[in-house]
């Protein structure tokens, strides 16, 4: 593990990206992340912490993953080249484990014999539970009931590695609750509960935290595309749901001149319609789950229900290092909507002989569109954040398949 | 002096408590609020905390969360929260009001609008969840120059640093979270609350009132002991929830004077 150098320097001491990010919280969960900070930063600056987490992320998570050239679809658009960032290779299928191992471990050098987690699609939970197992602690994962009822199999993986699957029956049932209720469950006790959560967002210093677990993505990038193409790539493509594949890939290449940075977020059935997740995209900043950053919310601050098709970009906030991102104008976010995902993830099955996650083929898409646009000497790297072995009923079910 | 602060003035005088009943604006219908108040009053309410509608209360538990849906689903807004305050206003001059809600919602209104929109409503404090000290300083300010007492919490896990903290941004009166965990949990720790109170009244030079896990009227009267002030939520929600819309005023005017009668039992100033 690296951490971030100068001269891009964010989140500041008390956890602020510019006007975002921050500590939102009530009172009584003050003193559970000022105890949370304090052994966060020493694990950030001890040796033996960084060097358990490189030996776990190598021997259980399966790193490096690799890089992989697209070339029969980069040719089939006659543009640019299409890189992948293997993630999908993953244990587990995400990049979602980096994190889970990452903070398991802060877990267990705090003491803490129980982790809770929230889950949309049911991917981070799967990965709490699946690191909960792997340390011997106790796992709780808090899911709304609307994704317990579409996501039926990964709630049985949960149930297999030993987790308690909790179905949140509050608010839109979905993520968001889900995330409110684990809040809950994480102020009421505290005295033997950590909580992992699964992206970028949360009040400091979960954003710095999930950040720094997440760079390994972005760091072996920096060594491998050299090594592959003797450069670093013209532009750097991520899906945004919460932010953390993205940030993880995007972060080492801040202070890397002439890299594009692209986050793309879920238009859903269009932006045009109203049902979509793009946070960046049409939101507003506002205060959400411990910080400031953009939401999708109504006129009245209320925060409204999102659509797409995968649920793991199905937030209406976003995290808050990405909203400091777009105001200062050093990434780009653009959206993709749920008919282009699903184009890009049968090409990739088709041409490649790869399956990728729902919410990676909407990074695959914009690359889809954007390749055509530049000459074949042009180079950009995707993040193919996960494989897509969870979504099958979801696609089945678009083409008219039942199991 | 702020109303709140007077309030507290007058009580002390006399060695009593306040008491300072929360309901949800909108809860269980928008036009049921004002005589919801009214009913508050009657059963002997000091101050009235009104609950600003939010759709992600992470902080409060069941019973405050289903209020704040049913809220939401009748339209109620942030906008038709000061409505309400104007209208109750119509009625009754005297009674300090207090919105309690999250940050979202008055920074979608915008800071400076919310604060000159209360201030005209004649609310007199405003007690934002997820605005910790640290993160609302500016806002702080401008509800004090506006006449309006901006109100935080302290928890039982608070260290002594917070009590400054709050005590140089707060006015009013400070909201002790009597347990850890959320609205509406089940056990308050007496002899916790009874040690705790009397530090946090000498460093914060604040009246201090306590929340969460008071239910009854003993629960009342044993924290009447050492508070200057017991706050009732979701007893009273409980309450509201369970009446026939013919008898809920009357009810709620009930329960609350239970309440009130254990809560003038206690004698003398606080220790
Ligand atoms: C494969 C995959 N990619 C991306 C995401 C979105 O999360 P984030 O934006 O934090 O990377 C998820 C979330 O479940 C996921 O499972």
């Amino acid at each position: 593990m690296q951490m971030a150098d100068a001269p891009y320097r964010f989140p500041d001491p008390s956890g602020h990206f510019g006007p975002y990010g921050g500590v939102f919280v009530a009172e009584t969960l003050i003193p559970a992340l000022d105890e949370l900070r304090a052994a966060y930063e020493a694990c950030r600056d001890d040796p033996a912490f960084i060097a358990e987490f490189d030996y776990e992320l190598k021997h259980y998570v399966g790193r490096p993953s690799p890089i992989y050239h697209a070339r029969r679809w980069s040719d089939l658009l006659g543009g640019a080249q299409i890189y992948l960032k293997r993630e999908d290779l993953n244990h587990t299928g995400a990049h979602k484990v980096n994190n889970c191992i990452g903070q398991a471990m802060v877990a267990r050098r705090m003491g803490k014999p129980r982790v809770i987690a929230e889950t949309g699609a049911g991917q981070h939970g799967v990965a709490t539970a699946t690191v909960a197992a792997r340390y011997g602690m106790e796992c709780v994962v808090y899911m709304g009931s609307e994704d317990v009822r579409r996501q039926a199999a990964n709630v049985y993986r949960m149930k297999l590695l030993g987790a308690t699957v909790v179905p949140v029956e509050s608010g839109s049932k979905t993520l968001k609750d889900a995330l409110n209720e684990a809040m809950r469950d994480w102020v009421t006790n505290v005295h033997n509960t950590f909580y992992i959560i699964g992206t970028v967002a949360g009040p400091h210093p979960y954003p710095l935290m999930v950040r720094d677990f997440q760079t390994v993505i972005g760091q072996e990038c920096l060594l491998q595309m050299p090594e592959m193409t003797g450069r670093q790539p013209d532009c750097v493509i991520a899906c945004v749901g919460g932010g953390s594949n993205a940030m993880g890939i995007f972060h080492p290449y801040i202070d890397v001149p002439d890299v594009r940075l692209i986050g793309v977020e879920a238009a859903g059935e269009g932006m045009e319609s109203g049902r979509h997740a793009a946070s960046l995209t049409a939101g507003k900043p506002g205060v959400l789950h411990g910080n400031r950053t953009y939401l999708l919310q109504d006129d009245d601050g209320q925060i409204i229900e999102t659509h797409s098709i995968s649920a793991g970009l199905d937030y209406p906030g976003v995290g808050p290092e990405h909203a400091w991102l777009k105001d200062s104008g050093r990434a780009e976010y653009v959206t993709v909507t749920d008919q282009e995902a699903l184009k890009a993830f049968h090409d990739l099955c088709r041409l490649e002989g790869i399956i990728p996650a729902l919410e990676s083929s909407h990074a695959l898409a914009y690359a889809a569109r954007l390749a055509p646009t530049l000459p074949k000497d042009k180079i950009l790297l995707v993040n193919l954040s996960g494989r897509g072995d969870k979504d099958m009923h979801t696609v089945a079910e678009k083409s008219g398949i039942q199991f | 002096m702020s109303k709140i602060q007077s309030t507290f003035q007058r009580l002390q005088a006399t060695g009593r408590r306040a008491l300072i009943p929360f309901i949800t604006a909108g809860d269980p219908a928008p036009e049921l609020t004002v005589p919801l108040m009214n009913a508050l009053v009657e059963g002997g309410a000091d101050i009235i905390e009104l609950g600003v509608p939010f759709s992600d209360p992470m902080a409060d538990g069941p019973t405050i969360q289903r209020a704040s849906e049913r809220a939401l689903a009748n339209g109620m807004t942030l906008r038709r929260v000061l409505d309400t305050v104007r209208e109750f206003r119509t009625g009754n001059a005297e009674t300090p009001v207090v919105l309690m809600g999250y940050a979202n919602p008055i920074e979608a209104m915008g800071v400076e609008r919310f604060v000159s929109a209360a201030r005209e409503a004649q609310v007199d404090g405003v007690l934002i969840v997820d605005y910790p000290p640290e993160e609302c300083e500016s806002f702080a300010q401008a509800a004090k120059d506006a006449g309006l007492d901006p109100i935080f919490l302290l928890a039982p896990t608070s260290t002594e640093q917070r009590f400054r903290d709050v005590a140089r941004v707060g006015s009013g009166y400070i909201y002790y979270v009597s347990l850890k965990g959320v609205t509406g949990a089940a056990t308050l720790d007496f002899d916790e609350v009874a040690t705790r109170i009397p530090q946090i009244r000498a460093q914060v030079g604040m009246p201090v009132g306590v929340g969460f896990g008071i239910r009854d009227a003993e629960s009342a009267r044993r924290i009447g002991e050492v508070a200057d002030a017991v706050v009732i939520g979701s007893r009273i929600i409980e309450e509201i929830e369970r009446s026939p819309r013919d008898r809920l005023t009357a009810n709620v005017t009930a329960f609350l004077r239970e309440v009130r009668t254990a809560l003038d039992q206690v004698e003398g100033a606080v220790r």
